[in-house]
């Protein structure tokens, strides 16, 4: 999933200081899981926006909406009543989402979230970036573990040398990926995998060449 | 972007203003307490209003920002002590909560000082009334709460 963590209220007080009348959006799906940007996190960050724009002696009107989805058209048009009440929206999505609205409405849209990464729940409140979305998965080579995502070097062909007690000498916080690596390959008898030279990896199908689109020509009407 | 925190703000104190403060009181250590000091007839400030919950995790965030919305000058959230809660651990949600609460309450320029968690046991009473004392001290320094006042401009408005 795509997790997300709030921006300051005075920073989010600063982005929408020019409007009265203002529509939180929420969104139910990724950043509720992430405990960023759904129901409840808009609720919270309403209370602490009026209070704050009212010790500034510029009171707002916040009405607060929560849809399945603010990255797919079908859930946002949903929201079109809302957004005529209102002079401008704030996303409570990743950007992906606070970019759907922003395509779909004629209204300024602002983000509340700071969007960080693909991962996955690590234990309770504690989210790690597992997916860079390279565009040509190799998890397959490397027993499930992304050297491309969680080794800070992007190393293909073994480690580094710089880690220390399984620790990435990037930080004390982050396991080396190719510990993690030769251990689970070790687990599933597949260490005969490594003596394979990985060429260099195409970046073609990355970011590196801006926006990316899928389209599957059989699945389009 | 970085944003530094504002001032606390406060609305200038009216003659003869008395702080308003809720104290959300746990069933089994701070509202037996409360009762306690009742029974053994111990004077604390009236300006406090008792609301019974029956954990201190039960308090949500929201409950607290609510009342400071519509104005209460200052909150004070009493549970038990660590490790004593009857539901294990709610009372060290509690803290979580009244912690994460404080710093928005510092960002939105509000003050963190009209917070106030501790924590106390049933036999605490002396506790209860010093904390009680402590808290209505602290606001009565800090001043109103100036949302009490915006929230009546804006009410007037049409």
């Amino acid at each position: 999933m795509i997790v997300a963590n709030s921006k300051p209220v005075r920073e989010l007080t600063k982005l929408i200081e020019r409007h009265d009348r203002i529509l939180f959006v929420g969104c139910g799906t990724c950043v509720t899981v992430c405990l960023a940007g759904g129901e409840r996190e808009v609720g919270l960050a309403g209370y602490a926006v009026r209070m704050a724009r009212a010790l500034d002696g510029k009171p707002v009107k916040l009405e607060q909406v929560t849809i399945e989805r603010q990255c797919e058209n079908e859930f946002i048009k949903d929201l079109v009543p809302a957004v005529e009440r209102c002079d401008a929206i704030v996303s409570f999505a990743c950007g992906a989402g606070v970019q759907a609205l922003a395509e779909r409405f004629n209204k300024p849209v602002y983000p509340a979230l700071n969007t960080q990464f693909i991962g996955i729940l690590e234990e309770q409140a504690v989210w790690t970036e597992k997916c860079l979305g390279c565009g040509n998965c190799v998890l397959g080579e490397f027993g499930g573990i992304c050297p491309v995502t969680r080794c800070a070097k992007r190393m293909l062909n073994g480690p580094c040398g710089g880690s220390t007690e399984e620790h990435c000498e990037v930080g004390e916080d982050r396991p080396c990926a190719w510990q993690l690596i030769h251990k689970r390959l070790k687990t599933i008898g597949q260490l005969d995998k490594l003596d394979a030279i990985v060429p260099p990896k195409d970046w073609s199908t990355a970011w590196c060449s801006g926006a990316r689109k899928v389209v599957r020509q059989d699945q389009r009407v | 972007m970085s944003v530094q925190p504002l001032q606390t703000s406060a609305a200038p104190a009216p003659h003869g203003w008395e702080p308003e403060i809720i104290a959300f009181c746990c069933n089994y250590c701070a509202y037996a307490a409360a009762d306690l000091a009742g029974s053994k007839r111990m004077q604390y400030p009236t300006n406090v209003r008792i609301v019974h919950s029956p954990c201190t995790g039960k308090i949500e965030m929201e409950h607290i920002l609510a009342a400071f919305e519509k104005g209460v000058d200052g909150i004070l959230v009493a549970g038990c002590l660590e490790g004593g809660c009857h539901f294990i651990e709610g009372n060290l949600r509690a803290r979580k909560r009244t912690d994460h609460i404080r710093e928005t309450l510092d960002q939105i320029g509000l003050g963190s000082g009209r917070l106030k968690m501790v924590n106390l046991s049933a036999a605490m009473a002396p506790t209860f009334v010093q904390s009680v004392k402590e808290i209505v001290e602290t606001v009565r320094s800090l001043g109103p709460n100036p949302l009490k006042a915006a929230t009546k401009e804006s009410a007037v408005k049409p």
